[in-house]
């Protein structure tokens, strides 16, 4: 019973503690973050969607219940190079708002010397890149 | 008063030290450059502007066709000439990369009004981007170590054997452009972990794709660069500069990859590239957790934070990989790339890898034939390279030692091999000179400093008595760069020397030597394929076995059964068990594929050693295989392979041996011998009276290399 009680207090302190030093950082880098986060959000969103289907308003077949179809049914990603390019959009911009964020820091040292207008022309070039080979990938 | 004047002349021409640096660089590289082009010439000056073996006839017929019908049709090809009836889906299973490369070179010089046909492009494709490889060579060995290094490695890897076996002019496959990309791509990722820049980043994603569209072997880089990542996240020289680059890379350049059709969905579903994947998400939970740990100030909730983060992603990582191992979805490693890891797989389970000359073990003559110095150079590098460790040279590292191991295992690889050696051949031999060059010089200014100063200083005594010590120290030096130097220029003629006698034959011409030293040249093989273009009906079949098939297309222009993509192993089994078959058989199996033509490759009558007969075994253990009637013993007598009077009765009745030595009863070959002596196995012939009953011979070249028989329609009923 203490454990558990401690490992939730332990808990509430990480939580506390992680919300405190969060607040310290600077307002451009939590927009980053925010998008960032809404990102792979839209990326789990298309996974589970597909994990997710709903089978159960089929009528009851019996080759339905064949584990082989049941898979089939259930992670249907035709035509995957569709969603394949979805999910690797999101995943894509997530990617390079985090590589973003790390080279505006000013807490990182590596990257003192780097202008941030470079760091954000970089970030736009790559994403201009990114969605271009998305279009022509979609199909 | 003309002292002034004179000194007034040469004022422009006098240059500082940086300067004259400069143009030293400058003009090395430009001579590197012109060198790794010329050096490749040899086929090109002794016979003529052809292309030479087996696939670079099918990447020709393809340019050719490219440049003809667009990219569009290029890319939606569907070959209808050759797998008859199969056919083969040309847009999908090829590599572009080489044949777009090309085009673009046909175009633009085509645009500068050069009306070169693009044969000669095609031939000299390859020695042009050996030049451009060494320029890459020299950016990748200063970004590396020194500028020094990058020239010597760029004067290395201009000459290496290695490389040359696979970059002569003439010899138009994907491994010519594709070490130059691959090269590129390693200097693009190295640049951009050391700057930490997405721009870099972008970049190398390009060199990557640009390695997808060219070579299989794109593999090796989407292996070797997470595992470089995995052992900096080991030993702790992580940076942020690392997820830069990896990241950016990894996710632009799988993208650009899946553009290639041929390539299509395997960055997710095959296995062998399943650890980019997890490296990626293995690094997006290490710096989130570096990133909480920077943020925590606390370590004991960070602890327990890790703790738990830890487990859950290992859990969900192994799910993940579990299901989709287990279900199938993730495809295990190939055949072709499995063999790697153990080299006997391919000898039991796929003869057709096995049977290939160029996927057998390498031998330590291979590695010395190929790489000559370089072979103890290689050790004295990684020496040089563990002493001043960054991110770079341990990159070079993993990548010499890596492909070292491959180039063990199979010959082929030694290609893959050759960038990374002559990279830290090249350190050791400039950190060598350097320091040599340095006690040269060093005496002169210490014996300066200890006269003008008075006093002298701890480090100007000590050094002082160091060289007193050895008096012979800046002999000693002397002596050893000449050493060196001596055995760069042994290096030199070595490598000279195997590119005329070992790499330059087109191996689609025949050279040897008479019997009074003279050279006689047999061109069979394009006699046979022209005479096929010319005298048989545009709409024939022309079975032969694989090897042969390319060529058949691009120079004869008529449909063939098999050919060399061996993408099909029972239509290849089908053939070889209609060549060891008895007549009666084969002419049903013949029949059945719609077949007008049968080409086989001779090579009694002059000696050549890789006809059909030496290749004959092979054609019997594919198609028995496929088809267990085909059974090998049967054909050996005694575990021996014999085509003598003492040979298995159905190797002497077989349709190969039939095809091959028709006729050949009544030749006399050789002086002194009885007729019908085989030259290429030294034996008299067993089986002498040959009749055939439902092929006829078409067409015998000059030096019987290669027969043709036309196929008789059956007989009438009665």
């Amino acid at each position: 019973m203490a454990r558990t009680s401690s490992s939730k207090e332990n808990a509430q302190a990480l939580f506390h503690s992680l919300r405190s030093a969060y607040a310290a950082t600077p307002v451009n880098l939590k927009i980053i973050d925010l998008y960032v986060g809404f990102a792979v959000f839209t990326a789990l969103i298309q996974v589970l969607s597909l994990i997710f289907r709903n089978p159960f308003s089929l009528p009851h077949f019996y080759y339905l219940e064949d584990p082989q179809v049941v898979y089939m049914a259930s992670v249907g990603s035709f035509p995957f190079n569709s969603f394949l390019s979805g999910v690797l959009s999101c995943v894509g911009t997530a990617v390079l708002a985090v590589c973003l964020r790390i080279q505006v820091n000013k807490e990182n040292k590596e990257f003192k010397d780097l202008p941030p207008e470079r760091a954000f022309a970089d970030f736009v070039l790559c994403n201009l890149v990114l969605h271009l080979v998305i279009m022509n990938f979609l199909g | 008063m003309s002292n002034s004047s004179t000194s007034d002349l040469l004022k422009p021409f006098k240059l500082k030290t940086k300067q004259q640096e400069l143009l030293i660089r400058v003009s090395i590289l430009c001579l590197v450059y012109i060198l790794a082009f010329i050096t490749r010439l040899f086929s090109v000056l002794r016979y003529e502007s052809m292309i030479h073996e087996f696939d670079p006839y099918f990447n020709y017929r393809t340019t050719l066709y490219l440049t003809q019908h667009g990219f569009y049709d290029f890319w939606n090809w569907f070959d209808y000439e050759s797998w008859y009836p199969l056919g083969r889906i040309v847009g999908g299973t090829l590599y572009p990369g080489l044949m777009v490369t090309a085009a673009l070179i046909y175009r633009l010089l085509h645009f500068l009004r050069f009306a070169v046909h693009i044969r000669e492009v095609c031939v000299l494709t390859a020695p042009f981007f050996a030049s451009n490889t060494t320029l890459v060579a020299y950016f990748f060995g200063k970004e590396i170590w020194d500028s020094g290094a990058g020239l010597v490695a760029a004067i290395l890897i201009a000459v290496c054997p290695g490389y040359i076996s696979r970059s002569v002019a003439g010899s138009y496959d994907n491994e010519g452009v594709a070490i130059f990309a691959l090269l590129f791509t390693f200097y693009l990722f190295v640049k951009a972990v050391n700057t930490g820049s997405l721009a870099w980043g972008l970049a190398s994603a390009f060199g990557y794709f640009y390695m997808v569209s060219a070579w299989g072997g794109y593999v090796f880089i989407i292996n070797l660069i997470p595992l470089y990542v995995l052992v900096l996240l080991i030993t702790g020289r992580y940076s942020m500069r690392l997820y830069v680059a990896y990241n950016c890379m990894y996710i632009l350049g799988m993208l650009l990859a899946m553009q290639i059709r041929f390539v299509g969905f395997q960055h997710v579903q095959s296995g062998e590239h399943m650890a980019a994947m997890g490296v990626f998400f293995l690094m997006q939970v290490f710096y989130f957790l570096d990133w909480v740990k920077h943020m925590l100030s606390d370590t004991k909730l960070f602890q327990e934070f890790l703790r738990i983060t830890v487990t859950c992603a290992i859990a969900a990582g192994g799910i993940a990989l579990g299901v989709g191992m287990a279900s199938g979805y993730i495809s295990p490693w190939t055949g072709r790339f499995y063999s790697l890891l153990d080299p006997t797989y391919a000898k039991d389970h796929i003869p057709i890898i096995a049977s290939v000359s160029e996927h057998q073990p390498t031998a330590w003559s291979s590695f010395m034939f190929d790489f000559h110095i370089l072979l103890f150079l290689f050790p004295a590098g990684l020496y040089f390279c563990f002493k001043r460790l960054s991110d770079a040279t341990i990159f070079i590292v993993m990548y010499g030692l890596t492909s070292m191991y491959f180039a063990g295992v199979m010959v082929r690889l030694i290609l893959v091999a050759t960038p990374a050696v002559c990279l830290i051949s090249a350190i050791a031999v400039s950190a060598t000179v350097k320091n040599l060059t340095v006690l040269l010089r060093s005496k002169n200014k210490v014996a300066q400093i200890g006269s003008t100063k008075g006093t002298s200083s701890a480090k100007a005594s000590s050094k002082a008595s160091l060289d007193q010590s050895q008096p012979f120290q800046k002999n000693g030096a002397m002596a050893l760069l000449f050493g060196a130097f001596y055995l760069l220029s042994r290096y030199a003629t070595h490598c000279t020397w195997v590119t005329s006698e070992a790499y330059s034959s087109p191996s689609i011409v025949l050279a040897a030597r008479g019997a009074h030293g003279n050279r006689v040249i047999f061109d069979d093989y394009r006699e046979a394929y022209f005479w096929l273009w010319q005298n048989t009906p545009p709409d024939a079949k022309v079975m032969s076995w694989w090897d042969y098939g390319y060529q058949i297309t691009a120079m004869g222009n008529r449909t063939v059964i098999v050919d060399n993509n061996t993408w099909n192993n029972t239509h290849i089994a089908t053939v070889g068990r209609a060549m060891s078959s008895y007549e009666d058989e084969a002419y049903e199996i013949i029949r059945s594929l719609d077949v007008d033509y049968v080409l086989v490759v001779f090579g009694g009558v002059t000696g050549y050693s890789s006809d059909d007969i030496n290749k004959f075994l092979w054609m019997v253990r594919i198609g028995g295989g496929v088809f267990p009637v085909i059974k090998e013993p049967d054909y050996l007598v005694n575990g021996e392979y014999r085509i003598d009077k003492g040979a298995a009765p159905k190797m002497l009745n077989c349709l190969m041996y039939k095809l091959s030595y028709y006729r050949f009863g009544e030749m006399m070959t050789e002086y002194g011998k009885p007729p019908g002596y085989d030259r290429a196995r030294g034996v008299e012939i067993g089986n002498k009276n040959i009749k055939l009953e439902h092929l006829e011979e078409a067409f015998t070249t000059s030096n019987w290399i290669v027969r043709i028989y036309k196929v008789k329609p059956p007989n009438n009923r009665w």
